[in-house]
């Protein structure tokens, strides 16, 4: 599904990603765990094509076509979804008007026949149900006046909406009760798919214990240092990040000598 | 650098799409300003002698401003204006042929109309609305006349109203904004060429919307229209204006008059979408907007609504008001205006509260992109008497990117302590972040530029008359393209 | 006046070399205290020159003297047993005039590494996470009351949530104000800390048994660590007679997520002081509260809500129902810093006016030094709708029915952004005791 080779990317000049080598195959889901500037967000944007950061070595597969070569809303229409760690307001943009344009973009992009908007509401409708969410939101403008976790639940939704092949989520669990954090982990969970994949960026072990991953990596000054099962998430919890920067240097030293 | 922004750049290269130039023989005034002038233009159109008076005690009044202080200069205009010459302007410009009935009206300029978008054959309105179409000084053709005679309201040219109703025009020409008002005012009640005049009677709600299309098209010329519209009695009118200029290197001076009117129980509605000639980039060019506009609630329970769309202009001086004389009358002003390129405005509103219970709502979008500036200015006065009146503001500006400025101004002055006064306001930048979030969820630039301006605008396009909003929206996508990011 | 505010400063004074002897607390804990008290006498009481406090005249605080030891009875378990909540507590501590009162508490079972405890022994026994925070974040620089409260700083409530426990039970800190000999003076102080991705409510209850007059100076700082979420309750229910200050300071570390809900009910002269410090990237806060000044009442409300860093969020919604000649005031300041881009604020103060003798002031102000930023401001002060009255009564419901159901509404919005159902709930029931007619409405649900 998605392959990121040896991935360089600096942000006005100052380099982030300093070789990344991430493998995510269908049905998996990945957990991207780090410290504060290790450039797990900036890895997010690099994969959804945020202007502003430069991809100056390196390669990214998706579905085996050059991901960095298209413009960020071929992505989304190629199915490539994320979950925003700051998701953006639009005020007097009503939210059923925003999800229709994006869903018939999207359809329209794969051949499908255009929505109308009798048909999209419905399945808005149907969605929210499955999520347990209350259809409020349709009737505001996108994450006008929301709260942190009510954009967060809305980014979810989007999700369920648009159906897409690879989901990256960017720190959706930071800022979240518990409740919510529930939500959304059920949100996610409902998703998951021998179809699709999943990128999983958080700061938090806590997460993990709702969406279980297949697969957790460490992401470090801009490199993957370790990569282990949930088992390593609740080790990190434990030691701290430190602790798998120095087990990797110390790895990389053994592999050395 | 960023991809975005050169996308829409290259989207942006698209000329003002109104500035070709109509040929046609037309005559002129000789250029300059004296009394001579003055009794040259009353004499053109054949006007009795009170209105000449008039006209020269407002010349008279100008005259005296001029040499005493000029121009009033309390405007927030950052990079200034070039000095008006008003010796050099020609103050009256007409086209030679004057058409007895739509059938002789020259066929370039119907052909200019309809480039306009403003077709002048009735049979081509599908939504009925009445236009009057007033070319550089005089009105050239009003269509549907004859519709809105069997309902009783007169809607012509303001020059024919001076012969056909001249009680009318006397007895409401100057007392909501007096030849003393201001000095552009008393620039225009001595000049003033041609506009709209409207009356519907008591009881009648006007079956169409009316409608003044504006255009300068001769050079070294300046427009000074004046507009009145009366609602008696229980009477309601929708009215629309729109205005384009063609592209020319120096500046032109529009100093426009409207007078609104509303007895007992009337509604007017005023629209504008003003997009005269903005200049280029560097503030070449582009039309001098210097307009009064101000509306009395007369009668009780009355209500006069102003909704403008202001994208053009290389100045924008102008605030539609209202004074709330009648009991229970209200005033509202929803106003969009754009700045981009080197463009200036400011504008805003008066409300001015003096009946009880009155109530007045100001909801204001400016919009500043490239290196315009856009300053909202409004006063909002709650006189002794008018027990229990209400205001609402709100006041939003964005900004697009960062060569641009917004300011407000607000001014508000309360003398009755029942007064209920509510104010928002809120400043904020779109960017990239916004047009972002949009593509990530699969929708294109274009598409994503005009969401998040119709969003922005929603609560004053929806005042609009439909055929209005939809222009608007339009003309505010392509006003903007080239300045997201 | 400045010969009484002198004569006030000058009784601090005094009042604090006692204190001062008989005072525990490690050796930097007496330092901080002895550089609150030199600052407290440089700064003075703040007049009405002073822009803070433009619309509160403190001269007849200042002119009193109020008694540190004045001791006071303990009451009877029985007489705190109208203030529990309807629903459960994790814990209760009850401080006395200021003193905490183990017999009265209750110390439920808390989760692995949870602390309620009262300040005075925090600062003996668990002093490595006290000494991290405490006065840390106040302001006793720049704020008299700030540096009042920390000279005599000594008890309070400590809570400690440690990384990742969520507490799933409101917290409930109740201080109680019994009869005295002479006027009292307590200045509480109360360290919260909730660590990284922790979660608690916590609830500061302050009540009056009887109408005594005396003077309550409260300061709380809260720390909310990273991503984690802190429900602050503080429900002000002092005499009548009494002089009342209180300063919440919060400080939000990175994604933390704090509501701070006030509800103003008694007292003379109250001041509340509500600073968080959004310090953190894409933290967010809540500043909700309500306010009923009635006859004889003045309640000021400053706020100074800091965004120091870029993508967070504050909300600030204030609501005042002014009766009988109470007087009300609200300062909204709302104060972006250079990095914060990216801000999201937001301050609405709405006041009702019950009556011709009642006065109310709003202040909004913005200083901003960002450019990318969304702040709006809205204030409202006005009466009751008469139209709304009259198309309820036209509807059959009789003007004092209607008056209180408006007026209940009003108040609503604000209890409606309470997380705590139980909280809620409980405060419902108070908001409609103190609305005029509220009782019709209590029989009527």
């Amino acid at each position: 599904m998605l392959e990121i080779k040896n991935l360089h990317a600096s942000v006005e000049g100052k380099e982030i990603l300093k070789g990344v080598n991430l493998k995510v195959g269908a049905g998996e889901v990945h957990s991207i765990m780090g410290p504060n500037g290790s450039g797990k967000s900036t890895l997010a944007s690099v994969l959804a094509g945020r202007d502003g950061y430069e991809v100056t070595a390196g390669q990214v597969l998706y579905k085996g076509k050059d991901l960095l070569e298209m413009e960020p809303e071929e992505r989304a229409c190629e199915g490539v979804f994320m979950a925003f760690q700051y998701p953006v307001e639009i005020p007097g943009v009503g939210s059923v008007q925003f999800l229709t344009a994006a869903l018939n973009a999207i359809r329209k992009h794969r051949g499908k026949e255009e929505y109308d908007a009798l048909e999209a509401l419905t399945l808005f409708r149907e969605k929210l149900k499955i999520l347990h969410m209350s259809d409020d939101l349709l009737g505001r403008s996108v994450n006008e006046g929301f709260s942190g976790g009510e954009k967060k639940k809305n980014e979810i939704f989007q999700m369920a909406v648009l159906e897409p092949s690879l989901a990256v989520l960017d720190e959706t669990d930071s800022g979240l009760d518990i409740d919510a954090l529930k939500v959304v982990a059920d949100g996610v969970n409902a998703l998951r798919g021998p179809k699709r994949a999943m990128l999983v960026i958080t700061h938090y072990q806590r997460l993990l214990n709702y969406i279980v991953p297949d697969y957790v990596h460490v992401l470090v000054d801009g490199r993957i240092v370790k990569t282990g099962d949930k088992e390593l998430a609740l080790h990190l919890e434990e030691h701290g990040y430190t602790w798998a920067g120095e087990r990797a240097l110390a790895d990389a030293a053994g592999s050395k000598a | 650098m960023s991809t975005t922004q050169d996308t829409i750049e290259a989207l942006a290269q698209r000329e003002y799409k109104y500035g070709f130039v109509t040929d046609i023989e037309q005559e002129f005034a000789p250029p300059g300003l004296n009394e001579d002038i003055i009794r040259f233009i009353s004499a053109k159109k054949g006007e009795p002698d009170w209105l000449l008076e008039w006209r020269l005690k407002a010349y008279r009044h100008w005259t005296e401003l001029y040499e005493a202080k000029g121009e009033p200069q309390w405007a927030f205009l950052p990079y200034g204006y070039g000095p008006i010459d008003y010796q050099a302007i020609s103050y009256y410009a007409a086209p030679k042929q004057r058409p007895e009935s739509m059938d002789e009206v020259d066929p370039e300029l119907l052909r200019t109309y309809e480039k306009l978008g403003i077709p002048l054959e009735e049979q081509k309105w599908l939504a009925g609305v009445a236009v009057d179409a007033v070319f550089d000084s005089v009105s050239v053709a009003t269509t549907f006349k004859k519709e809105l005679e069997k309902h009783g309201v007169i809607f012509c040219s303001f020059s024919e109203a001076v012969r056909s109703h001249p009680e009318l025009v006397r007895k409401y020409l100057g007392s909501v904004v007096p030849h003393t008002d201001n000095f552009f005012a008393a620039l225009n009640s001595a000049v003033f060429s041609d506009g709209s005049f409207v009356y519907v009677p008591k009881g009648v709600r006007c079956p169409m919307e009316l409608s003044t299309y504006f255009r300068i098209n001769a050079a070294q010329t300046g427009q000074f229209e004046r507009t009145l519209i009366v609602a008696d009695e229980g009477a309601y009118v929708s009215y629309m204006e729109g205005c384009t200029a063609p592209m020319r290197d120096e500046n032109q001076l529009h100093a426009a008059v409207v007078e609104l009117v509303a007895l007992d129980d009337a509604t007017i509605k005023y629209s504008t979408i003003q997009n005269w000639y903005p200049g280029d980039e560097k503030g070449e060019g582009g039309i001098y907007n210097f307009v009064t506009k101000r509306g009395k609630c007369q009668g009780h329970n009355s209500r006069i609504s102003w909704t403008q769309v202001e994208t053009g202009s290389a100045i924008t001086w102008k605030y539609p008001s209202c004074i709330l004389q009648g009991d229970n009358s209200m005033g509202e002003f929803y106003s969009v205006a754009l700045t981009n390129l080197r463009q200036q405005a400011d504008t805003g509103t008066k409300m001015i509260h003096i009946g009880k219970n009155t109530k007045s709502t100001i909801v204001t979008k400016g919009i500043s992109a490239g290196q315009g500036h856009n300053s909202y200015r409004g006063m909002v006065k709650i006189l002794k008497g008018a027990e229990n009146a209400r205001n609402f503001t709100q006041c939003d500006s964005l900004l697009i990117g960062d060569r641009c400025g917004a300011h407000t101004f607000p001014y508000i002055e309360v003398k009755n302590k029942t007064a209920r006064m509510e104010h928002e306001a809120s400043t904020s930048k779109i960017g990239e972040d916004q047009m972002f979030y949009c593509q990530q969820r699969g929708i294109g630039l274009e598409d994503a530029i005009s969401l998040i301006v119709a969003g922005f605008c929603k609560e004053v396009f929806r005042e609009l008359p439909m055929e209005f909003a939809v222009e608007a929206q339009k003309l505010l996508s392509v006003s903007l393209e080239g300045s997201v990011g | 006046m400045t010969t009484i505010v002198k004569q006030g400063l000058r009784h601090y004074l005094e009042s604090f070399k006692r204190f001062e002897n008989g005072a525990g607390g490690p050796d930097w804990v007496r330092s901080v205290r002895r550089a609150a008290i030199e600052r407290m006498a440089e700064l003075g009481f703040p007049t009405a020159s002073d822009e803070d406090w433009r619309f509160t005249n403190l001269t007849s605080l200042a002119g009193k003297k109020f008694d540190l030891e004045a001791g006071g009875t303990e009451p009877a378990v029985l007489q705190l047993g109208g203030l529990a909540f309807p629903g459960d507590e994790a814990v209760r501590l009850v401080f006395v005039n200021g003193r905490f009162a183990p017999g009265l508490s209750k110390l439920g079972k808390l989760d692995k590494g949870v602390i309620v405890a009262s300040l005075a022994r925090a600062l003996s026994e668990l002093r490595e996470v006290v000494e991290a925070h405490l006065s840390r974040y106040l302001d006793y620089e720049s704020d008299f009351f700030s540096a009042l409260n920390t000279a005599f700083m000594e008890d309070g409530a400590f809570v400690y949530v440690p990384r990742g426990v969520v507490v799933e039970l409101p917290i409930h800190l109740l201080f109680v104000a019994t009869a005295t000999a002479e006027p009292a003076m307590s200045h509480p102080r109360n360290l919260i800390v909730v660590e990284d991705v922790a979660q608690a409510a916590v609830i500061e209850d302050y009540v009056a048994l009887g109408d005594q007059e005396y003077f309550s100076n409260v300061a709380t700082e809260l720390v909310a660590g990273e991503s984690s979420v802190v429900d602050h309750y503080l429900i002000e229910r002092e005499s009548a007679r009494a002089y009342s200050v209180g300063t919440l300071r919060v400080q939000q570390a990175r994604s933390s997520n704090v509501a701070s809900h006030t509800l103003l009910f008694g007292g003379a002269l109250v001041r509340n002081n509500v600073h968080p410090v959004l310090a953190g990237e894409g933290a967010e806060c809540l500043v909700n509260g309500l306010f009923m000044p009635a006859r004889g009442q003045h309640m000021d409300n400053f706020m100074r809500v800091e965004h120091a860093s870029p993508h967070c969020a504050s909300r600030q919604f204030y609501t005042g129902i002014l009766d009988g000649n109470g007087r009300g005031a609200f300062s909204g300041r709302i104060i972006v810093h250079k990095d914060a881009q990216k801000t999201d604020a937001k301050q609405t103060n709405r006041n009702l006016l019950l009556s011709n003798d009642a006065q109310m002031d709003s202040k909004p102000q913005l200083e901003i030094y960002a450019d990318d930023v969304k702040c709006t401001h809205g204030a409202t002060i006005g009466q009751l709708d008469e139209d709304a009255i009259f198309y309820l009564r036209a509807r059959g419901i009789p003007r004092e029915v209607a008056t209180a159901l408006l007026l209940y509404g009003f108040a609503a919005e604000n209890l409606e952004r309470m997380r705590l159902q139980s909280v809620r709930r409980y405060l419902e029931g108070i908001v409609l005791e103190r609305l005029p007619h509220g009782s019709i409405l209590r029989e009527l649900s």
